[in-house]
């Protein structure tokens, strides 16, 4: 048998997890599950698991100059790998971003609840053009609330993100 | 309100009176809300969360709802007093490991608590006895809509209420139900309820919430997605999911009781006979102990009323009640000897189950 993430080698390590209530099995070579950190009790991150499986390449080239929230300094990088974000204003800083997410994360991408008592307004620095309609979600956004599922162990959730990836990589 | 007099005070959550009190124990509402101009927590510095905890304080404290509420900054609580508070389901675990420059303010009744500077600026929550969400929410909705006329809430049309983490835009809401089901369990159908629970958009959990196990056959329900859904559509949905589980949960104690008795009789005069008569009793021993008691009262093999004693002593086996109840820091062994001592005199009066 194959390892499942270099295809190359022998598996010796057979990972065997529940998840969405469904038995999934991964299987690795020695040096894989290292790399992976399986094989090591304390460094055993299903995040990588999850992230390394199915997409080929998932490190963007930097860009030159990183945006960062001019109300807070908080750059995007921080933004991408904690999932949170630095002040309200980072919604505007980092719009297309959180807007690409959100498709894969919620029911909608409209607010529809309550509002705040008397809000009627946006404060005046929030003037912004309208947001075209949202596309289908892009694989890094997926990767991205991938992530955030991890991070919030909301592993069931996670297991479908993966299992949308590994489609929407596959051409 | 004083730390001791808070712990004096049975929770109101706790008196195992709401609507499906056999198998809701609770139903607890959430909403995140934070300032608008301020850095949220996790990327403000100290001064910053000083700067929102003087601004929320003195606003929270003048609410006709959180009248003689026990306001605390996290700094000034020991381990143990924050482990109390986890223990009850009246803070986080990210809180109780925060430090100064994060608050907790809970209302006597315990019905109300309110955590400053955890992952947003304001994480509000309601709890209630059985399954009543509507009500909950109703509770915490006037007392966000105050809160919302005294300070500037940072909010967006188009995703709603801004929080540190883009999974709570919106309603900013977490609806969720605390939900004894070993009927289910028993009968092996626990993990077909999950799958399908997961895949309309809710989430399943264990006692203390993301990422814990289920101990006690205790699962929390919750809404996963907050944004693009109303308030009450989110509510009404779950908790029609919750109703039908309760049909399913009495629909298997039926069954285990028609089908199987002596397997039941078993699992009941084995808790019985351990929790009044052991010496050492490990918290997960004892939690799937107590779940079976409880599931004989409830299903009229001990006396009903014994569902409440019942829940508080789910909370009192653990470990920081039983180190505050003894006063003193005590190791797991030293806990599990304390624990069994407990039930032993918390259980002396009960009577042995009517076995089938």
């Amino acid at each position: 048998m194959q390892c499942d993430v270099c295809q190359q080698h022998p598996a010796t390590v057979f990972l065997t997890q529940i998840l969405k209530g469904e038995l999934q099995k991964v299987n690795l070579c020695e040096e894989c599950s290292k790399a992976k950190g399986v094989t090591d009790p304390t460094g055993f991150a299903l995040a990588e698991m999850l992230w390394g499986l199915g997409t080929t390449d998932t490190t963007e080239a930097a860009p030159a100059r990183e945006r960062t929230c001019p109300a807070c300094q908080l750059p995007q990088s921080i933004f991408r790998k904690s999932g949170r974000l630095g002040c309200s204003q980072c919604y505007t800083t980092f719009r297309e971003s959180v807007h690409h997410l959100l498709k894969a994360m919620h029911k909608g991408v409209q607010h529809v609840g309550k509002s705040p008592a008397g809000w009627t307004q946006p404060p005046p620095m929030e003037e912004r053009a309208p947001l075209p309609p949202a596309p289908a979600p892009r694989l890094q956004d997926l990767q991205q609330a991938l992530q955030l599922a991890v991070d919030g162990e909301q592993y069931e959730e996670a297991a479908r993100l993966r299992d949308e990836i590994k489609r929407a990589d596959t051409p | 309100m004083k730390f001791n007099a808070l712990l004096r005070r049975t929770p109101e959550w706790m008196q195992n009176t709401g609507p499906h009190r056999d198998i809701v124990i609770t139903s607890r509402i959430r909403l995140a809300r934070n300032l608008h101009g301020e850095l949220f927590p996790g990327w403000a510095k100290k001064e910053g969360r000083f700067a929102v905890l003087s601004k929320l304080l003195p606003q929270l404290d003048t609410l006709p709802e959180l009248q003689d509420a026990f306001i605390e900054d996290m700094g000034s609580l020991d381990q143990i007093k924050k482990q109390i508070l986890v223990e009850k389901h009246l803070i986080s675990r990210e809180q109780a490991a925060k430090s100064t420059g994060s608050a907790a303010i809970i209302n006597p009744e315990q019905s109300i608590s309110i955590m400053i500077n955890e992952e947003d600026h304001l994480r509000m929550q309601s709890i209630r006895s059985g399954l009543d969400l509507t009500q909950a929410f109703a509770v915490l909705d006037r007392v966000d809509t105050e809160l919302s006329k005294r300070v500037t809430y940072a909010f967006d049309p188009q995703w709603g209420f801004l929080t540190a983490c883009p999974t709570n835009l919106g309603t900013g809401m977490r609806a969720s139900a605390m939900l004894h089901l070993p009927g289910l369990v028993l009968s092996e159908s626990m993990n077909k309820v999950i799958s399908a629970v997961q895949k309309i958009g809710l989430a399943v959990r264990g006692l203390y919430g993301e990422g814990t196990e289920a101990l006690a056959n205790l699962f929390q329900i919750s809404n996963q997605h907050t944004l693009g859904e109303h308030e009450q559509e989110i509510i009404a949905r779950l908790e029609k999911v919750i109703e039908q589980i309760i049909t399913h949960e009495r629909n298997a104690r039926a069954k285990l009781l028609q089908d199987d008795p002596n397997r039941v009789n078993d699992h009941l005069g084995r808790a019985y006979a351990i929790l009044r008569y052991s010496y050492v009793l490990e918290s997960k021993e004892a939690f799937n102990h107590l779940s079976m008691l409880r599931m004989g009262s409830d299903t009229g093999l001990l006396p009903v009323e014994l569902g409440q004693l019942l829940d508080t002593v789910l909370v009192e086996i653990q470990p920081a009640h039983l180190q505050i109840a003894s006063q003193k820091k005590l190791n797991a062994s030293e806990r599990d000897v304390l624990r069994a001592q407990m039930l032993r005199e918390r259980l002396q009066q009960l009577p042995e189950p009517r076995l089938m």
